[in-house]
């Protein structure tokens, strides 16, 4: 393998990767959710674009990107247009920690599914969708409107309460995997032979809830309440800045489906790896079960939202402080008292 | 964080008002503190309208008002016109109306369970009440070709017989009805969720809904039994074997409650009137063109919504004098403030979605 392909395609192959793949997903999962929940409802969902509507979100993003840009007069021009943009920049960015898959080797060389390993991958991925909140919050400030800004407060509320039991559950898998690197987490379940999902249910319970939350979906999608606040904090957005905000919303949920499946789920580890008689799993290449494993979840937040009604915002904060906090620091002493003695 | 009382502006343009009512609120942080209904943005000045039509040609437009229950307003202002000139209905029309009324009543009922449940984000629940309120228009469809503005009822009778086919249709669609209502009920009944967002929510006692001349499910919730079917019957509703559900609390809850089980007695009373329908013709002999002599009568029914009443006044030619109608939407929108004050932003959707108001009866 020549330099120029080691140095300088294979990177530049990845960074377009980087960006295509959650774009793929989000279209994916923009179809699937209205495919889906049609479904459930006895209706037939969108099924005109491309085979069974498939193209559906490519001809509603092409419909946003020709549509006038209206921004109000009263509105903060320079946090209004920074906000989509932020919003999507770190849930974009997120995804360079994110591992997909097995290494390749390929000759001499080894292909890596991811860009960037980092010790501390963990803690860089929560600290960008940390970055996300800022999206929301300025988008719901600078638009000098009250729906916005109201959906904006309860924005901050929720996402700040419910990033404590998110934190708290992500520190025990850092405790029983001894890193905060993504890649090392799954080797680590590779080697312990069992996925930390199974290990520690609570764990993965209450940052399941915590992630719903965070990516402010049903029943947790206060911010964006249809029936009470129009649409929340993008109610003044319009034209391809609305699509960020509705693409960066379906990527952050791709991402936290990543991050379940990676965390609690073994990545992209196929299922049963002791069973010597399901062997010829492993056949399956990585980025397989990784694909369907973030698929199951993806199709879970559909699932949920075609079920339940909308939390009020009071209980909402009541469940994240009277419940999973508390849940959440008792499997946190629990898991770290366990580790100390092994 | 330190948040001075602002105005909220809900409305005319929001997915939650059911119409182009506009809410003027006063909220601090999310307690709502007031709320003022503005309405008139569907006004199309409907009573003036009346009086320059005859009797005859008044009964489609009263299909506009409340457009979901459109055969109840038609059967509210014949019985007026019935009353002030003193025509005779046949059994078997009435029982027709009776039939078609309590029709009425399930799908604006059905259609009122899915924006309720779609005002406290069960969107499911929308589409699964809206599927089983189409198996009910299906059957007005049948009868006179009509879904929503339906006029199946005239004055001295109503316009098509009801044969044994058509009955056979409508026993089948009644017995489809209670298996939709028990996955609906599955999915809401005792969620977590739906208890925390109605029970207890939009509380008004039996006293003040009387001050405020709450009428309908609201008014029964509140424990009242009071249903004109039963207390000043009409259309020989008197014939019939039903219950008056009620509620305890008068909450969103309870609302909800009544509503279902009123559900299932109009149910028992479209069966009850097919089971006994009488023979006989469905008309009265009216005279083509009905002059009335000078006159006036107020005459009430129990529409979906409430008490529909219709002021008629005569001068003796074939058009009224003055029409003046009473509609449950109007009077139990103004129970609203009463029942937010206090409560969370949020609640004001589900609020007012369980008063069940249609703007098209509220501006007439």
């Amino acid at each position: 393998m020549t330099p120029f392909v080691a140095d300088v395609l294979i990177p530049v192959g990845k960074i377009v990767a980087v960006i295509l793949y959650p774009m793929i997903m989000v279209v994916v999962m923009i179809w699937l959710e209205r495919r889906v929940v049609a479904l459930m409802q006895g209706r037939l969902g969108p099924n005109r674009v491309g085979f069974q509507g498939v193209l559906q979100p490519v001809a509603d993003a092409v419909k946003l990107f020709f549509k006038e840009d209206i921004m109000q007069r009263q509105a903060d021009a320079f946090l209004f247009n920074i906000s989509p943009v932020l919003v999507m920049f770190s849930s974009l960015l997120a995804f360079c920690f994110v591992p997909l898959g097995e290494p390749i080797r390929i000759g001499t060389y080894t292909l890596t599914l991811w860009i960037a390993e980092s010790p501390v991958g963990l803690l860089i991925i929560l600290g960008l969708s940390s970055i996300s909140v800022f999206g929301v919050i300025f988008g719901g400030w600078a638009s000098n409107s009250k729906y916005p800004l109201m959906g904006a407060l309860r924005s901050v509320v929720q996402v700040l309460s419910y990033e404590i039991p998110t934190g708290l559950t992500v520190l025990t898998v850092a405790f029983v995997a001894r890193s905060m690197d993504l890649v090392e987490i799954v080797r680590r379940q590779e080697a312990s032979g069992t996925w930390y999902g199974f290990l520690m249910p609570v764990s993965f319970i209450v940052f399941w809830i915590s992630a719903i939350a965070e990516t402010n979906r049903a029943p947790f999608d206060l911010p964006e309440a249809e029936s009470e606040l129009v649409a929340g904090y993008h109610t003044e957005y319009s034209g391809m800045k609305f699509a960020f905000f509705y693409m960066a919303e379906y990527a952050h949920m791709v991402l936290v489906s990543s991050l379940v499946v990676i965390l609690f789920f073994g990545g992209w580890l196929p299922p049963f790896p002791s069973v010597k008689a399901l062997a010829f799993l492993h056949a399956v290449p990585g980025f397989v079960w990784y694909l369907v494993k973030i698929m199951f979840f993806l199709y879970l937040y559909v699932w949920i939202r075609a079920t339940l009604p909308r939390y009020r915002f009071d209980s909402l904060i009541r469940l994240v402080w009277k419940w999973l906090i508390p849940l959440a620091l008792a499997n946190f002493l629990v898991v770290a008292l366990v580790r100390f003695l092994r | 964080m330190a948040f001075k009382e602002i105005d909220l502006n809900m409305g005319p343009q929001h997915p939650s008002t059911h119409g182009v009512l506009r809410l003027k609120l006063a909220v601090d942080n999310e307690v709502v503190l007031s709320v003022e209904p503005v309405i008139g943005y569907l006004h199309r000045g409907m009573e003036k309208l009346w009086e320059s039509l005859t009797y005859t040609q008044v009964v489609p437009l009263t299909d506009r008002l409340d457009y979901l229950a459109s055969l109840s307003n038609n059967l509210g202002y014949v019985l007026t016109v019935e009353k002030l000139a003193g025509i005779e209905v046949p059994r078997r029309a009435r029982y027709i109306r009776v039939v078609l009324a309590e029709l009425q009543r399930l799908a604006s009922h059905l259609a009122w369970l899915g924006f309720q449940a779609n005002d406290i984000g069960a969107m499911s629940v929308l589409l699964y009440g809206f599927e089983a309120r189409e198996t009910v228009l299906d059957i007005f469809e049948e009868y006179c070709g009509a879904r929503l503005t339906i006029h199946g009822i005239r004055i001295g009778g109503v316009p098509h017989d009801l044969d044994a086919a058509l009955a056979a249709r409508i026993r089948k669609v009644l017995d489809g009805i209670p298996k939709r209502l028990a996955d609906i009920r599955a999915l809401l009944d005792d969620n977590r969720i739906w208890k925390q967002r109605t029970v207890g929510i939009g509380r008004i006692a039996a006293g003040d809904a009387i001050a405020y001349g709450l009428t309908g499910p609201g008014l029964r919730a509140c424990g009242l039994a009071w249903d004109m079917r039963k207390d000043i019957p009409y259309s020989s509703y008197d014939e019939f074997d039903f219950d008056v559900p009620l509620g305890r609390n008068g909450d969103v809850y309870d609302r909800y409650l009544v509503r279902l089980e009123e559900i299932c007695q109009s149910i028992r009373i479209v069966r009850q009137a097919l089971d006994g329908l009488p023979e006989g013709e469905t008309s009265a002999k009216v005279p083509r063109v009905l002059k009335v002599a000078p006159a006036e009568v107020f005459h009430t029914i129990e529409a979906p919504k409430g008490v529909l009443g219709f002021y008629i006044k005569s001068n003796g030619t074939d058009k009224p004098e003055r029409v003046k109608m009473k509609s449950p939407s109007f009077i139990n929108l103004q129970s609203l403030e009463h029942m937010c004050k206090g409560n969370l932003f949020s609640d004001v959707v589900g609020i007012l979605g369980s008063l069940d108001i249609v703007l098209g009866e509220i501006d007439k």
